[in-house]
């Protein structure tokens, strides 16, 4: 579904991040590989270290880093997730 | 919409000379026609689109598929089977349904359909089913939206949504999708993009897009928009003073009061329960101008909107006044209009006070009863400040009548009983130090300035009970002045 906005479009659309948690703890990471080389092997060993400290992840991927992420894969993220980790350059 | 014959161009073939018939399976006047297209086929240029089926009908080759309906949408066709002679690309002449004689001499064949019936009328359109029109024009047309698009997630709640974007006063609001608010649009001739007033807080430049999408939220029909639309541009007027009224910390709200034809073509009520809830106009269209202050204005409660209690009406008020059997002229004819106008009058309300009396049988009695309740408009030993609306209801009216008080004598009257010694007011009298400044001792002091009471006639046919809605306490040039407007479509 799509819609108009109503309102004066002062603010932007897409809101701004939340502040940056004090502490991991009881928080569950997305970690997004946007489908360029390798950020699966970044994101593999920053999972690892993860776990190792006892901090849940989840998987997710762009399907293709040239375009912005489709909205269903956004609000997933969000649902599931308190924070993300993305594997940008490669 | 954009330029329909320049797009028809464009579907056909170069210069196209010939004609044209747009027909659909599931029309018992297609079927019977078939001979006679295919009879056309054989002798002329003649190029068959089909709504529904592009293998109909099955004896003429190569039938042109539009089921996408956009051939339709751009030509308009209404009816089916619809003729059209071609000539460069342009249609020259049209003819809807079957009419043998007509199509023979647009065709010139002169047996053409010969067997058949004279007449038959043909079946409604495709593109013109319910809902269809939008959703063409929106995909094939020209809509000239500008408002940025939100995509909701499949799994996102767009109701949950809206309300996350603080797009919603506290109830649900109806998701404006780009085919609702097309469809509200086709409510007024004005052009989306029309700016129709600067909405405060924020000042911001209003669109008659940005009313539609509001409009929308709101839950009102596209019949209601010219009402909404003459509500916001009251607003945005500079003695309405808008961002005044809702920077104020008092209960005051926009009040939309319809007088004129309108009320009945768009089913407004006027009568039982006219200031409560239950009627779709009334309830949707004060709503939408307040969504407009909040969405577009950005004016909201606890930001800008700085009412201490404020008051139920400010999720939506707007009442139309009941004129057919009132014995006094409506609020639009004292205002210097005339009753055939359709106007929307906006005045800044607080809440509603009702006034009980069901004993007076005689206009001197109602009066002088009903001025005592007025006179606690604001406060008590308040004059001069405040306006307020009078709701006079039928069984009250039905006193003035019987005793033949025209409105102008009732306005008199009440103003006579509304005049008190300024010594009675005075701050610190009576051990109360609310009152007006003592430069009014010895003066005689009127409850309302010039112009300051609104009095219309509204609600159900029993019932002794009138009701008093206080204005602002900065009423008048100083604050806010009630504007009336015309409604135009």
């Amino acid at each position: 579904m799509r819609l108009l906005d109503p309102t004066s479009e002062r603010e932007p659309a897409i809101r701004e991040c939340l502040p940056r948690p004090q502490s991991l703890a009881n928080k569950r990471i997305a970690l997004l590989d946007i489908s360029k080389p390798k950020g699966d092997v970044f994101l593999d060993r920053l999972a690892d270290q993860l776990a190792s400290m006892g901090i849940e992840t989840r998987r997710y991927q762009k399907p293709t880093f040239a375009r912005v992420a489709p909205v269903d894969l956004k609000h997933q993220i969000v649902s599931e997730c308190d924070l993300v980790i993305e594997a940008l350059a490669d | 919409m954009r330029n329909k014959t320049s797009r028809l161009q464009s579907l056909l073939p170069v210069d196209f000379t010939g004609y044209l018939a747009v027909v659909k399976r599931d029309c018992a006047t297609c079927q019977l026609i078939e001979p006679a297209l295919r009879e056309m086929s054989q002798g002329l240029s003649l190029l068959i689109y089909s709504q529904d089926d592009p293998t109909f009908p099955s004896s003429i080759a190569a039938v042109r598929d539009d089921t996408e309906l956009e051939l339709s949408y751009h030509l308009d066709i209404e009816i089916v089977p619809t003729l059209m002679q071609v000539k460069a690309g342009n249609e020259t002449r049209r003819s809807v349904g079957w009419q043998r004689d007509e199509w023979r001499r647009l065709t010139g064949l002169p047996a053409l359909g010969e067997g058949s019936p004279a007449f038959s009328p043909g079946c409604g359109s495709k593109s013109v089913d319910p809902g269809m029109p939008e959703k063409l024009a929106y995909k094939f047309g020209d809509t000239r939206l500008q408002a940025r698009r939100i995509d909701v997630a499949a799994q996102q709640d767009e109701h949950e949504l809206a309300f996350e974007r603080g797009w919603s006063d506290g109830l649900p609001v109806v998701p404006p999708t780009e085919e609702r608010v097309l469809k509200m649009l086709a409510g007024t001739t004005r052009s989306p993009d029309e700016i129709i007033g600067i909405i405060p807080p924020d000042n911001v430049p209003c669109t008659i897009e940005k009313v539609a999408i509001n409009a929308v939220m709101a839950g009102c029909k596209p019949e209601y928009l010219p009402v909404v639309l003459a509500a916001v541009e009251a607003a945005c007027r500079y003695e309405f003073c808008m961002h005044g009224v809702l920077a104020t910390t008092y209960f005051v709200g926009p009040i939309i009061i319809v007088n004129g034809p309108i009320r009945d073509e768009i089913g407004m009520n006027w009568s039982h329960n006219v200031l409560g809830q239950g009627n779709r106009a009334n309830s949707t269209i004060g709503r939408a101008l307040q969504l407009v202050v909040r969405n577009v204005g950005g004016g909201r409660p606890g930001g800008v909107d700085r009412a201490a209690l404020g008051q139920p009406g400010k999720i939506g008020f707007c009442i139309p006044e009941r004129e057919h059997d009132s014995y006094w002229e409506p609020l639009s004819v004292e205002r210097g209009f005339s009753p055939e106008e359709s106007t929307v009058t906006l005045f800044a309300g607080g809440g509603v006070h009702p006034i009980g009396d069901q004993k007076s049988r005689n206009a001197e009695s109602l009066t002088r009863s009903l001025a005592l309740s007025i006179r606690t408009v604001y406060h008590a030993k308040i004059y001069g400040a405040a306006d307020a609306l009078l709701v006079i209801s039928p069984e009250h009216m039905r006193v003035f009548r019987e005793t033949g008080w025209s409105k102008s004598r009732f306005r008199n009257q009440l103003a006579k009983h509304l005049t008190v010694d300024g010594n009675d007011l005075l701050a610190g009298k009576d051990g109360i130090a609310e009152g007006m400044p003592d430069r009014f001792a010895d003066k005689r002091l009127s409850k309302f300035r010039p112009g300051g009471l609104l009095i219309v006639h509204a609600g159900g046919a029993a019932g002794m009970w009138s009701a008093i809605v206080t204005g602002w306490g900065h009423s008048g040039s100083r604050g806010s002045v009630p504007v009336t407007v015309p409604i135009n479509s």
